[in-house]
């Protein structure tokens, strides 16, 4: 992996990650807040479903009815929208088409089926409700991850998939504890959160043993072994830029973006779990402007080079 | 008037009921099998493409290739006979490029009409002197054969610029053998699954000279082209870069990719986009699928682009009239593969009287592909005549005119039945410079609608799965048996294996 692949399908590649992983954790989130809504059936179902909008970092006409109908139309089934589960996943459709020559050929048959799928799968979410299409979007996403590691060369293109995969595992987990600091009270319970992360049994094996907010916050952030985690997912991000450097020949701008993300991973490392809930909003924050900035910095770096323009004079023939 | 199709050839019957001797054995294996077994397996067949992403695009969406279940079959013995042909003709165009491009003989011998070349679309001046030394022009060709109503295979055109549909060639056959193996079972097929690596070694040989490593690349206008999935086919089996032109970037005359880790130099170029799009400082400047100084990195001999640039020209369908002329003056042969017979209308006397008969032939345009543009005088309506008649006045160059031929049939499977449609060959060429090497197989493009002629893919065209046999008739089953058929020598030899291991909750020897 010293000779570097093709700019544009690094990206796309990277891209192709991060779409892939945005359908899952969107469809986990949504899960949550249904399943939420559906237990509650006193609360305000309007105030829930808007926490999920702002979480997401979507807008909603603030005169708007919001019901999990709209929940359901543009954070689910909406085939435009990159933010949408049905948007995410066509996005990283329409990206791994264009690299079909450089991944493997179960990677790509599984996205496209995948797609060639989804109007099925939403006929029948239309008769049974929406979690079996969750389902199915969490489902597809998990052959897609094990064919990833199974039937490609852990070579550069891998990493880059990796590394889109983990910046926006960092900015999904973050965007899902969010909800518990814009409307605690209508937002899911922190047992709910676990779930939605995939992370239940792993925290109740973990050595904690307790479920109160301030444990299950560090679990989701700062647990070093539970591939979901904020700090997990930086590690993995940071090692993937590793892996890339050593083939780079351009160490300075590189490590723009591993300043970055490792800023940010010392700072959780040596946070101590106990005073975390108190700096949550903060941390959550940094989390993200974590992922954005790396996003930026990797793009600047390894996707658009600036290439000086030289003129030259006609060959004779 | 109409086509009758009754005077057409079919290649699989020679009689109602009685096959011709190599389609017997598959005549009896179809009979064989239930109407609902080959529903069953169609629809597995249809459901393999679209998971493959095996389509064309048709009309901006993505459809896949209708393929069908019968093959077209060649014996081995013709087969010699048209890649001969094939061959023959692909080195006589090339001949006739390295002529038009260099001193011009036969125009000067009077073989064709001066202006004949210089008034065709796709010559271009710019091409001059930038063919390396010992790279072909005409890296790859697809040359379309049709078999007429008497029996005899016919070159209908030629592309030497980008033949496309290898891809389908390759993905029908994987197709044919997962869904239909059993078809194949008394059957020595050629493979194809060749191509990949002799396009790949053709373009290492075409690379420019003191290159020892070349790079490799395919270029492709983009995920928008109708094509696209074949440049993705050719580029991962070829394992090789497929980049688009924003990808590579001409600095100092040189052609390199933009990576990852910074530019890298490429040598060679097997383009899959068009001269006029190729390079917007030359040909149309609004071009955005192009690369900018790619010409002159052509001539500058720092890179090798393939098929050459203002291949055109040889393909132009007033030049196919001379091919034959062609092949007696640069190879000092007889043709081996007859041209259609077709009519030039800057001739005046051709002119009128095809005007005469507008209904009676094929008229299509010099420099078209895809089928578009073409009028089949029996099967079209007045207006269409007229029209077609005010062109051909005001621009006789335009086009030419060819006989109406009823292409030969196969039974094909339609709405459940096995009905009789036309069908074309377009087999592939590839030249490394040294030798002419055709495919054993091609695209059999079959027309599905009740009598239509024309097989394109866009003018709703299926494909059929095309054997060329390795044996002259199918293996006889009975002396199949008696031969042995492997030596002692390559019986596979004893090893000794460990016992498998199995976990504690398995008993041991249990053979699960």
């Amino acid at each position: 992996m010293n000779r570097g692949m093709l700019a544009r399908l690094a990206e796309l590649i990277y891209w192709t990650g991060r779409y892939v992983e945005r359908a899952d954790d969107t469809s986990r989130i949504v899960d949550a807040y249904v399943h939420r809504i559906a237990e509650d059936p006193f609360g305000d179902s309007g105030v829930t479903c808007r926490s999920l909008f702002a979480t997401l970092g979507m807008d909603v006409d603030a005169n708007a009815s919001v019901t999990i109908e709209t929940v359901l139309d543009r954070l689910v089934f909406d085939a435009e929208s990159p933010s949408a589960i049905t948007g995410a996943l066509l996005a990283a459709y329409e990206n791994a088409r264009r690299v079909r020559e450089v991944i493997s050929s179960e990677m790509w048959i599984c996205l496209n089926a995948t797609r060639n799928d989804l109007a099925a799968q939403r006929d029948e979410a239309s008769r049974v409700g929406p979690a079996s299409y969750l389902k199915f979007i969490r489902e597809r996403s998990a052959l897609f991850a094990g064919l990833t590691d199974a039937t490609i060369s852990h070579d550069e293109t891998w990493w880059y998939l990796v590394l889109g995969r983990s910046l926006e595992r960092i900015d999904m987990t973050a965007r899902l504890l969010q909800g518990r600091l814009f409307a605690a009270d209508h937002s899911p319970d922190w047992l709910t959160l676990l779930r939605a992360a995939g992370a239940m049994e792993s925290y109740l094996r973990s050595a904690v043993r307790r479920s109160d907010p301030e444990a299950i916050a560090a679990f989701l952030l700062l647990d070093r072994e539970f591939p979901r985690s904020a700090y997990h997912s930086l590690t993995v991000a940071d090692h993937c830029l590793d892996q890339l450097t050593r083939a780079s020949t351009h160490l300075d701008i590189v490590n723009e973006a591993r300043r970055t993300i490792r800023t940010t991973q010392s700072r959780l490392e040596y946070m101590d779990p106990k005073t975390l809930l108190n700096s949550l909003a903060e941390i959550l924050t940094l989390l993200e402007t974590t992922s954005a900035t790396a996003n930026d910095q990797i793009t600047s770096s390894y996707f658009r080079q600036v290439v000086a323009t030289s003129w030259m004079s006609e060959v004779g023939t | 008037m109409d086509v009758d199709p009754s005077l057409a050839w079919d290649e699989v019957f020679s009689a109602p009921g009685v096959a011709r001797p190599v389609y017997r054995e598959i005549v009896d294996v179809l009979g064989d099998l239930k109407t609902v077994d080959i529903r069953t397996r169609y629809d597995q067949l249809g459901r393999t493409f679209a998971e493959r992403g095996v389509t064309f695009a048709f009309g901006g969406e993505e459809r896949p290739f209708p393929l069908d279940l019968i093959p077209r079959i060649i014996a081995a013995t013709e087969w010699g006979v048209l890649s001969a042909g094939i061959q023959q003709r692909v080195k006589a165009l090339e001949a006739f490029l390295d002529d038009v491009y260099g001193p011009g003989e036969c125009l000067n011998d009077g073989l064709i009409p001066r202006h004949v070349v210089t008034s065709s679309p796709h010559f271009r001046r710019e091409a001059t002197g930038i063919v390396p030394r010992f790279a072909p022009r005409i890296t790859v060709s697809g040359v379309d054969i049709i078999r007429d109503e008497s029996g005899n295979l016919r070159v209908l055109e030629d592309d030497v610029r980008i033949p496309s549909g290898i891809s389908y060639v390759i993905e029908n056959r994987r197709a044919m053998t997962q869904s239909f193996g059993s078809l194949f079972t008394n059957y020595r097929v050629h493979p194809v699954d060749e191509y990949p690596a002799r396009l790949l070694r053709a373009l290492h040989l075409s690379a420019p000279e003191g290159v020892r490593d070349p790079t490799v690349v395919v270029l492709t206008p983009g995920v928008h082209n109708a094509a696209y999935f074949e440049h993705v086919l050719l580029a991962r089996l070829m394992g090789v870069e497929l980049v688009e032109g924003s990808d590579l970037v001409v600095v100092a005359n040189k052609v390199n990719m933009r990576t990852t880790q910074g530019e890298r130099p490429v040598h060679v170029i097997y383009r899959r986009v068009d001269d006029e799009w190729l390079d917007p400082l030359h040909f149309r400047p609004d071009s955005v699928v192009g690369v900018a100084g790619l010409v002159n990195a052509a001539r500058a001999k720092t890179v090798t682009i393939a098929n050459a640039i203002g291949n055109g020209v040889a393909d132009d369908k007033l030049i196919y009239t001379y091919v034959p002329e062609l092949i007696r003056y640069f190879l000092n042969e007889e043709p081996l593969l007859e041209n259609v017979e077709s009519y030039r209308l800057d001739d005046v006397e051709s002119l009128h009287e095809v005007l005469d008969h507008l209904e009676r032939y094929v008229v299509k345009p010099v420099d078209g592909s895809g089928g578009h543009g073409i009028v089949i005088g029996p099967q079209a309506d007045e207006a269409t005549l007229v029209e077609l008649r005010a062109t051909l006045l005001a621009n006789p160059r335009g086009h030419i005119a060819q006989r109406t031929v009823a292409l030969s049939t196969v039974p094909t499977f339609v709405d459940d039945q096995l009905l009789p449609r036309h069908v074309d060959l377009r087999p592939f060429a590839i030249n490394d410079g040294r030798e002419v090497w055709v495919l054993p197989g091609g695209l059999t493009r079959v027309a599905l609608p009740q009598g239509a002629l024309v097989v394109n893919s866009s003018r709703g065209g299926g494909s059929k799965d095309t054997w060329v046999l390795a044996d002259v008739v199918p293996i006889d089953l009975e002396r199949a048996h008696v031969e042995p058929t492997s030596s002692p020598s390559l019986a596979a030899p004893k090893v000794q294996r460990e016992a498998r291991q199995y976990g504690p909750l398995t008993q041991s020897g249990s053979d699960q």
